[in-house]
């Protein structure tokens, strides 16, 4: 207790390392509350879903905090959806067995930039004839364009953009050629060029039933320039997801391939000069042979060629760290260790050489490996990055590397979608800094020869 | 008068049979290091030969090596083109039965395994499933000794930028002890936790995305330019980026380790008495503090250097660089086995090669090795 408390007042004297430790205290608790609020599979699921997760989230949008950055509103997504009570319905019967039911999407549109698209998604339930939806846009000003009409299947979807009446109809309105539909129904016909008209908008989508027992739903999605605190990506996946689950994984495999290979290297060390001779020889030729196998090359191998699971990759990563050179510090200090008298008195007693090295040697030197295991933390981290950023990435699950190789293989830096290579990047780094600037301290603390210094 | 002239011949002969003495035992101290260092590699190459073969891809490009070169000879002959489909493939198969045989894939694996181990260590590993070098050939060889000249331009210059510029801001810093900039360096020095491709992906963004005035990678600009001095100047555009990147990720917390070894050294007694006697700084900091320092800098860059190899397959890829490293990340994509291993071997080699010129350096700074035989070290 005294020992820590201590030990708490050292501490204090580095600010920096408080404030590492505050990061690395965040990071842990991340990492066991993330996995309980998206439990493993959940988190596999959102991340490998394809239009059936994330149909209703734009592509490539940016974080909401882009707009504290940039002049003028960038648009939100909209959505409605008459499964959820949206649009007032409104029935009609027309004739024996056909019924109109009119829905009524009003919204508000302040932005200053286009949505990325529009698109209204239609389940319909019917025996044989297909439901008719129609779509009439009503801008701000009081225009009113017919939007577009389709038979709805069990599950269509009708993009505006990709309507190529509506094109032409809106060609004629803005008199600008080849305007798509999710800037030409927004544009403001007073002004030059494509400008947004800002109010309210309506669409009216009327959707014709020729059976009794037939329904159709309708989502209207306006999808905007910003989504979320994180954005995202190609795929339209919540980075967030990935961003959340990357805590627990990089954690877990800079921890434990730290504490494995720390673990293992001094245990070797320990043998190595309790034993000595030929053996401490081996040990030594072993860690010079070591020092000379590419660590990144041969992971990339195995992953390439057995598997690319992340927990056989810290396998590999603890394997050819065994020999590390770090065995020739602990070497030292074992050398050291050897000679106290503490240790003959344990001979004297007839302990067993297992029982010397594991149970009087170890202990005593392992406080301090304490500042070379957090060290080692973010060296990890950043391995394990630096295999996703190859490709080399566990195949399901989301980490931050994942993010940065999926970043970069669209071309993320070229096409100025930077908040997804930033947002993963930076995580990485305040979890790489967490950890180096605790190190740091520590070692000071424990090597009063560098606090001179 | 005579008599000190001759002295002085005899002092001139011991010097120089002392000189002789030193050299010889400098190069005995290589030639060993060159030997083990030889092992090293033989061992560590044995040891990747062992793991690639776990799931037999090396037996598969030596099936894949004696399947081209017979159909490549039989197909040119005349007589084979004439026979049906049947026979054709049946003579084919027995060729390639015989040919196998002749390379021993009959064999125990104990046994090709060092057959393997021949190979790579000569680099003659067959031809690449799919990636050709710039000149069209599909030779291992020949596509990694065309790539390794960029990667050894791009990492030499920063290598030797972060020795000489760690060299001079510690010898700088450990001046101005407690200095502001010593804090600084000091406060910067847990940077070096994140490698150089991720300060890559910054620097990027910030001088190529957003300020535009330096390229997104590549090594010279498209189309190569045919005069030399644009080509060099082109070529250095394209390498401030990445070199600066290295240097962001480690000159920092070399700086603070290198000035932290000369400020234990000039500590020292001697030192004290140097400045006692009236020597001015810079003869201080050449005779008494830095030789003393440099065998244990020369360590500390070795493995700096081993580190920075291993990053170098993500440096290059990021910054589209066209050495070793990204023809690497290339072969991992196409899962071209040839070309992977030659890599790993060659990687191993470019360790070895750089702790071996390391080791020599240090025998030249390191007294003991010239005065004891084989010298102490480390």
């Amino acid at each position: 207790m005294n020992q820590l408390r201590r030990f708490s007042q050292q501490i204090r004297e580095y600010p920096s390392a408080v404030v590492g430790l505050i990061i690395i205290g965040l990071l842990l608790i991340g990492s066991v509350v993330v996995p309980i609020r998206i439990p493993y599979s959940e988190a596999v699921r959102l991340w490998r879903g394809g239009e059936d997760v994330w149909g209703e989230t734009p592509r490539n949008a940016w974080p909401k905090w882009k707009n504290w950055f940039v002049e003028g509103k960038l648009p939100e997504t909209i959505r409605f959806s008459t499964a959820e009570g949206d649009g007032n319905p409104v029935v009609e019967q027309l004739s024996e067995g056909t019924r109109e039911v009119k829905y009524t999407f009003e919204f508000d549109f302040p932005y200053d930039e286009f949505p990325s698209e529009i698109n209204i998604f239609a389940k319909a339930r019917y025996n044989e004839k297909q439901p008719f939806v129609e779509m009439l846009w009503i801008t701000p000003d009081g225009r009113e364009i017919r939007a577009g009409e389709f038979s709805s299947a069990p599950s269509s979807s009708f993009r505006f953009s990709q309507d190529t009446r509506l094109q032409r109809r809106l060609e004629r309105q803005t008199g600008i050629d080849g305007v798509s539909a999710n800037k030409g129904l927004f544009d403001d016909p007073e002004q030059e060029g494509l400008q947004v008209l800002k109010g309210t908008y309506i669409l009216e989508a009327s959707t014709l039933l020729f059976e009794d027992d037939s329904e159709v739903d309708l989502t209207f999605v306006s999808y905007g320039l910003i989504h979320g605190w994180a954005g995202t990506d190609h795929r339209r996946r919540d980075l967030m997801v990935a961003l959340l689950w990357g805590i627990p994984i990089a954690m877990a495999f800079g921890l434990l391939a730290a504490v494995g290979t720390t673990v293992t290297t001094m245990s070797i060390a320990a043998i190595g000069v309790w034993y000595g001779g030929k053996l401490d020889g081996a040990i030594q030729r072993m860690t010079e042979v070591n020092a000379i196998l590419p660590l990144l090359p041969i992971l990339i191998m195995v992953g390439t060629f057995y598997s690319r699971s992340i927990w056989l990759m810290l396998g590999v990563v603890i394997l050819l760290s065994i020999f590390g050179l770090a065995i020739k510090n602990y070497r030292a200090i074992f050398l050291q260790v050897k000679e106290l008298p503490y240790i003959e008195a344990a001979q004297s007693y007839g302990a067993s050489d297992m029982r010397i090295i594991f149970r009087y040697m170890i202990p005593r030197v392992l406080p301090l490996t304490i500042p070379d295991l957090i060290s080692l933390v973010p060296a990890f981290v950043f391995l394990e990055a630096a295999l996703a950023v190859l490709g080399l990435g566990d195949p399901v699950l989301p980490t931050w590397g994942k993010v940065i190789e999926d970043a970069f293989k669209q071309g993320a830096l070229f096409n100025g979608f930077y908040y997804w290579i930033l947002e993963p990047a930076i995580l990485l780094m305040i979890a790489g800094f967490g950890f180096a600037l605790v190190g740091f301290a520590l070692d000071r603390i424990f090597n009063p020869r560098l606090r001179e210094l | 008068m005579l008599q000190t002239e001759v002295d002085l011949q005899e002092v001139e002969n011991v010097e120089r049979q002392a000189r002789k003495q030193a050299t010889v035992r400098l190069l005995r101290y290589s030639a060993m290091k060159l030997l083990a260092l030889f092992f090293t590699v033989a061992i560590g190459v044995y040891l990747t030969v062992l793991i690639a073969n776990m799931g037999g891809y090396v037996d598969e490009i030596r099936r894949g090596q004696i399947r081209e070169s017979v159909a490549l000879t039989l197909t040119t002959n005349p007589e084979f083109q004439k026979l049906a489909e049947a026979e054709r493939s049946k003579i084919m198969n027995e060729t390639i039965a015989i040919q196998e045989r002749r390379y021993g894939l009959d064999q125990p694996f104990i046994l090709r395994s060092f057959a393997y181990l021949k190979d790579a260590l000569t680099l003659n590993l067959g031809f690449s499933d799919g990636i050709t070098s710039d000149s069209g050939s599909r030779a291992v060889r020949n596509i990694i000794l065309e790539r390794l000249p960029s990667t050894l331009v791009l990492f030499g210059t920063a290598n030797l930028l972060v020795f000489f510029l760690a060299l001079l801001f510690g010898l700088a810093l450990s001046r101005s002890y407690g200095s502001f900039t010593d804090k600084l360096v000091l406060g910067l020095a847990p940077t070096s936790s994140a490698p150089g491709w991720f300060y890559g992906l910054f620097l990027i963004l910030i001088f190529a995305g957003l300020m535009g005035v330096l390229p997104y990678g590549g090594m010279v600009s498209a189309p190569p330019p045919d005069n030399p001095v644009e080509y060099g100047l082109s070529l250095a555009q394209h390498m401030i980026l990445p070199v600066l990147a290295v240097l962001i990720s480690t000159v920092f917390l070399t700086t603070y380790k290198w000035r932290t070894f000369f400020l234990i050294y000039s500590s020292e007694d001697y030192v004290q008495m140097a400045k006692a006697k009236g020597l001015t700084d810079g003869m201080i900091e050449r005779r008494y503090v830095l030789r003393p320092t440099l065998p244990n800098i020369i360590t500390s860059f070795a493995l700096l250097l081993i580190t920075l190899w291993g990053g170098a397959i993500i440096l290059e890829t990021v910054f589209n660089w066209p050495g070793i490293g990204q023809l690497y990340f290339r072969a991992i994509g196409v899962y071209d086995t040839p070309v992977i291993l030659a890599n790993v071997v060659v990687y191993a080699y470019l360790l070895a090669i750089t702790v071996f010129l390391l080791d020599f350096i240090y025998a030249l700074v390191d007294p003991r090795v010239r005065v004891a035989d084989g010298g102490e070290k480390r």
